[in-house]
């Protein structure tokens, strides 16, 4: 059996629900990962499906499972291949992998999602939005304008990645959406919303970067101290609000 | 009683088998970049394998020892010495009070990696004492190490009695040199191999690839034909993993190390072996490499067996040991 030799992908369904039918692909991710690929495209009900297969196999913490990454469409899972190797010593650990996925039943728990509802505060005064005014000119739309398209949507969380707790939403009205900049910039300060694309995202640290900045918020997005440290989970639902500037070193000083 | 750095070196940090389990949470894994070579120098004596180490490149830091311990250095050879004599490496090395390990001379390799028999109290963060350095936590207060850092050892253990009066003294054990010369790493098919045309699966296959200035623990940059596409397809981020080898949109490779971002949305066009990541790891700045394909299974055989061999050595070692404290 060369299940292993790429592009050779195995396709089949996942039974969630007695009458869904998912379809899907799976492939390996180097020797020690495989990735269930459900789709190609940035769409909320294929992320829903990632994050249902990724909550149950979180829950089920396998001893053979050491990573699990929930992308926009695929789940990539991380797997132990001498465990795996000793324990299922007639295939390989991608054979093993393959086959107990294959044979997952979508528990019941697993189905039940967890929404949680993130409102989240932002200044978009322009000390703290250095891109905003290029972003209004380039769209032909006013400053106003794009502060008040950029709150008007409910966004969802499908990835955290990039940094530590670096949301990716999505997505933001066409009027809006613009690319990364040409130049990214050596400092972008925590706290700080940007756009790339239809993205929006929030950087939690300060870090060198290239979205269009937009505005920022007090919020404290990752904190090593805190048992969680990462404020946003996949799945989150957020919507932005307008603060000012007093607001924002008021809220600040009052987290702090 | 602890070890204090006496001088700083140019990158030496904490690094353990990685903080696996975070990914989800754009926290990536870190830890040691030749994992083998850690490893060993753990097994050697008789440790877990995946237990904190420094890891060091070249100019490495001098270390002053305040307590007597047992060492253990293994992967690059920058000609470690104490108090001035040279010691080998891949062998358990009793230290005395007081003693002073420096390296001297840059031999061969990048990497090398001093483990010692009384842990060392690091800050542990998501069950890693893993260095992040991008956001400075684990590890030595999420840093590179610098002068006068002095890190506490945890446990006690009494090891004077095989020193009789000398500053270093050599246990009867050792392992052979690990660092190979090869330069043709194995890889696996990557998802979008088939993307690539024919031609240029056939120069991934059969050029030569030098490693460029741009190469440190977040991924090596390589310099080589430029690979073209048979079309252009634009990609969702999706996960990566140590050892992916992303084309970039001028046609150019990079390999990710150890400090990779969790998801990367550039065309993977193959893995390198886990097997072979120590191997990766030990390669400089111009050191030129070539890719050499080969299946699953046997990448997986080939991790299986280093495996094998380290916890056999690492058992080995610690009944050994126990004998001696």
């Amino acid at each position: 059996m060369c299940f292993f030799i790429v592009p050779c992908y195995k396709f089949g369904t996942f039974r969630f629900q007695m009458h869904t039918f998912h379809p899907y692909s799976i492939f390996p991710l180097g020797d020690r990962a495989l990735t269930i690929e459900f789709g190609h495209v940035l769409n909320e009900e294929l992320n829903e499906k990632v994050l249902r297969l990724f909550r149950q196999l979180k829950s089920k913490a396998y001893p053979f499972v050491v990573d699990l990454l929930p992308a926009y469409s695929s789940l990539t899972v991380y797997y132990d291949v001498p465990y795996l190797r000793q324990h299922y010593p007639l295939q390989t650990a991608f054979e093993t992998m393959v086959l107990g996925i294959e044979n997952l039943r979508m528990e019941e728990e697993a189905l039940q999602t967890e929404k949680r509802l993130m409102k989240v505060p932002v200044c978009y005064e322009r000390s703290f939005a250095p891109d905003i005014e290029e972003l209004a000119k380039s769209k032909n739309i006013s400053v106003e304008e794009v502060i008040r398209l950029h709150m008007s949507k409910t966004y969802r969380v499908y990835l955290i990645g990039f940094l530590p707790g670096f949301p990716y939403m999505g997505e933001v009205d066409e009027r809006i959406a613009m690319p990364r900049r040409e130049q990214p910039r050596t400092h972008v300060a925590a706290g700080s919303v940007g756009i790339a694309g239809k993205q929006t995202g929030i950087y939690p640290t300060t870090s060198p970067g290239g979205w269009q900045i937009i505005g920022r918020t007090p919020l404290t997005l990752f904190n090593q101290h805190q048992t969680d440290p990462v404020l946003f989970s996949p799945g989150d639902e957020v919507q932005f609000y307008s603060i000012t500037e007093d607001e924002f070193v008021h809220y600040q000083s009052r987290t702090a | 009683m602890s070890l204090c750095i006496i001088k700083a070196g140019l990158l030496d940090t904490i690094q353990d088998g990685g903080r696996w389990g975070y990914q989800h949470l754009g926290i990536n894994t870190n830890g040691a970049m030749d994992v083998y070579a850690a490893g060993l120098a753990n097994a050697l004596l008789g440790k877990a394998l995946s237990e904190a180490v420094i890891e060091m490149q070249f100019p490495a830091a001098q270390i002053c020892f305040e307590q007597a311990t047992i060492i253990a250095i293994t992967g690059a050879d920058f000609s470690p010495r104490i108090n001035g004599v040279a010691i080998p490496l891949n062998h358990p090395v009793v230290v005395a009070k007081g003693s002073m390990l420096q390296f001297v001379k840059f031999l061969k390799g990048t990497r090398c990696y001093l483990s010692l028999l009384h842990s060392l109290q690091v800050e542990s963060w998501l069950n890693s004492s893993s260095t992040n350095l991008k956001i400075a936590v684990g590890g030595f207060e999420g840093r590179r190490l610098q002068k006068e850092d002095v890190i506490p050892f945890i446990n006690q253990y009494k090891v004077e009695h095989l020193l009789q009066n000398v500053a270093f003294a050599l246990l009867p054990w050792k392992a052979n040199d690990a660092l190979e010369k090869r330069n043709k790493l194995q890889v696996v098919y990557g998802s979008e191999w088939h993307l690539l045309t024919e031609e240029a699966q056939h120069q991934f296959q059969h050029s030569f690839f030098q490693i460029t200035n741009d190469a440190d623990r977040m991924g090596y940059r390589l310099q080589g034909p430029a690979l073209e596409f048979k079309q252009h397809s634009s990609l969702l981020s999706s996960a990566v993993n140590f050892g992916t080898i992303q084309a970039l949109p001028n046609g150019q490779l990079i390999i990710l190390m150890a400090d990779h971002q969790t998801t990367g949305g550039y065309p993977k066009v193959a893995h390198v072996i886990t097997a072979d990541l120590s191997l990766l790891a030990q390669k400089n700045t111009n050191n030129t490499i070539q890719f050499k394909v080969t299946d699953g299974a046997t990448a997986e055989e080939k991790l299986v067996a280093q495996q094998k061999n380290l916890r056999g050595l690492q058992i080995a070692c610690k009944f050994r040991l126990e004998e001696l404290l």
